[in-house]
């Protein structure tokens, strides 16, 4: 009876770790970075949520607490500003601006980055040259003035700052995605798919894109805290997020100002926005040391 | 040698055109001019106005005459503050922002220099500690957190530092230069920290160790040599994250510098000084990394045929 012979050799029962599951469980038993991670979603949940459980929101003034201190226990627990708006609500409603444009940023940014990254590396030749030309002579440009001019150009306002970054911040996935991109058209599995022919999009899209996922990854972490370093930078000149849209940069200059008579103005959005950039950089820190093992 | 600096000119040049076309344009193009005011002007008037500022013409003309002007170092009035040319505006700022970014640079290029060398000696003692939490908080804590926290402390609370302004003689300058120095000590002394460790293991030091060559000489004239090169590499972009930070650095401590200015005329759309301190920085940039390029090329001659 043909069911009572085995299989000439076993299926293997559990699915062999891909590499990428590999440098995940790596990546975990770094201590700081998973601490770091845990402290950030606490904040992200905080942000997104903790607004929810007050009966107002940031932009309601309490006319009868204006200026009122730090107390713990009473409905404002760490006061109100000079408006008598709730200074922790608006420490967390700046937090999701902050951390909305530095995620999706990050995520735009690096998008655009890698599918011009990959591109130009694959197709090679005059086309490669002449978009790493591009990307040379904006990397040249000073950064930030880059993004201040940019924000001028559309207008100002939220949007404006989210496309200036935007489009500032997606060179460097590009630089290194293109030198990846061009090790990964030599190799033998590219040859077999153009041989098969597959058209050079898909090429680029379901095989070089994936291949450079861990590059992407690392790089990415990094993007995050730059963007939101960016906005706040921005939005503390003034030339960002503006009042009454409360972000940890339009706070921080608030604070700043205020910083003779009430730290806390300045401590409450400075501290947060401190640890988030700290956990970032952990993170990344993690990331690299996980995905990289010859780095070290 | 020649040819690879011939390169970098050129492309250096390139990136200045780029960089004056684009903004021009962006000038150009940004909504709300300097005289779109609530007021009403009468039509006389605004045709007066735009013909003072030689807005009547078509655009290419106005770009011929914007390079045209450039050429002279000339960079036109500026709208917002009348009776002053940007070039007035430009060199009353200058020699605050030059003075703070170039004891800023120095101060860092040393502090982290050194940090990172003691710290590769003396793996996890006490200095490598300091200079990593230093590393990390200069990475981290953006400086318009850092800055008013150090007036709060330094200059409220203890009295020793003035809050802002320029009244104070050399006190005036202790704190602004320090903390735009932090966040580039940081990175300079991780950057040296990695590469010392990474040279003090290459074969060409241990022969050097192995032809008894004492420890001093091996860490001034073999070592260093090549744990520098990737410093070196930083000075460009260096460059422009202190340009960055003395723009918020001038913020936060009231100075009269092209920094603030450059916000200010940001915020009241005054184009033309908006034109020429991005020039100016651009420019400033572009010539570090040209710089910092030749001089690792001479360091390094591989790089040259790159």
């Amino acid at each position: 009876m043909p069911s009572d012979i085995s299989p000439p050799f076993a299926a293997p029962t559990a699915e062999p770790a891909s590499t990428l599951r590999l440098q995940f469980r790596r990546f975990r038993k770094n201590r700081l970075a998973m601490a770091s991670v845990y402290l950030l979603t606490l904040i992200v949940l905080m942000c997104f949520f903790g607004p929810m459980f007050f009966p107002f929101t940031g932009e309601d003034a309490d006319f009868d607490n204006i200026g009122a201190p730090v107390n713990l226990f009473s409905i404002h627990p760490f006061g109100t500003d000079d408006y008598g708006r709730d200074l922790f609500i608006r420490v967390l409603e700046g937090g999701q601006v902050s951390l909305t444009i530095g995620f999706l940023g990050a995520l735009v940014a690096g998008g655009i980055g890698v599918l011009y990254g990959a591109a130009a590396g694959y197709v090679g030749g005059r086309l490669d040259g002449f978009m790493m030309r591009l990307v040379e002579v904006l990397y040249g440009f000073p950064y930030v003035i880059l993004v201040i001019l940019l924000s001028l150009l559309f207008g100002g306002g939220t949007v404006s700052l989210f496309a200036a970054i935007v489009f500032t911040l997606w060179l460097t996935p590009a630089v290194i995605v293109r030198a990846q991109a061009q090790s990964l058209a030599q190799r033998e599995f590219i040859q077999a798919a153009r041989a098969g022919g597959m058209t050079g999009g898909r090429i680029v899209l379901q095989h070089i894109v994936p291949n450079c996922v861990s590059v992407v990854i690392v790089y990415g972490s990094l993007l995050v805290p730059e963007v939101i370093l960016s906005e706040s930078f921005l939005s503390f000149l003034g030339i960002g997020v503006k009042e009454p849209q409360a972000s940890w940069g339009n706070l921080i200059q608030v604070g700043t100002s205020a910083m003779s008579t009430d730290l806390r103005l300045l401590l409450l959005p400075g501290g947060l926005l401190a640890t988030v950039l700290f956990c970032l950089n952990f993170i990344a820190d993690g990331l690299r040391d996980a995905f990289d093992p010859n780095d070290r | 040698m020649l040819r690879f600096i011939g390169k970098r000119l050129w492309n250096g040049a390139l990136t200045l055109a780029a960089l004056v076309t684009l903004t021009f344009f962006v000038m150009r193009l940004a909504p709300g001019g300097p005289f779109s005011r609530n007021r009403k002007i009468s039509k006389e008037v605004q045709a007066n106005i735009e013909a003072a500022f030689h807005l009547d013409e078509p655009v290419i003309q106005q770009f011929g005459r914007f390079v045209w002007r450039l050429l002279h170092f000339d960079l036109g009035p500026s709208t917002r503050f009348r009776d002053y040319s940007v070039n007035d505006l430009i060199a009353s700022g200058l020699p605050y922002s030059l003075t703070i970014g170039f004891w800023a640079m120095v101060v860092a290029t040393f502090v982290g220099i050194a940090l990172g060398i003691l710290g590769a000696l003396r793996r996890n003692g006490m200095t490598d500690y300091v200079a990593g939490t230093i590393g990390v908080i200069g990475i981290a804590i953006p400086i318009f957190v850092i800055g008013p926290v150090a007036q709060a402390y330094f200059a409220l609370h203890l009295g020793w530092l003035p809050v802002g302004g320029m009244g104070a003689g050399w006190k005036s300058w202790v704190l602004p230069v320090l903390v735009l120095a932090l966040p580039n000590i940081a990175y300079i002394s991780r950057l040296t920290r990695t590469s010392m460790i990474e040279t003090m293991r290459e074969n060409y030091v241990r022969t050097a160790r192995a032809k008894g060559i004492g420890g001093r000489r091996v860490l001034l004239k073999h070592t260093l040599k090549g744990a520098l090169l990737p410093v070196v590499a930083y000075l460009g972009p260096a460059t422009a994250a202190i340009i960055t930070g003395s723009v918020l650095i001038e913020t936060v401590f009231a100075l009269p510098g092209i920094g603030r200015h450059f916000v200010d005329a940001a915020l009241n759309r005054d184009y033309p000084l908006v034109t020429g301190i991005t020039l100016l920085y651009g420019g400033i940039v572009i010539l570090f990394n040209i710089g910092t390029d030749v001089l690792r090329a001479w360091m390094d001659p591989r790089l040259r045929h790159a």
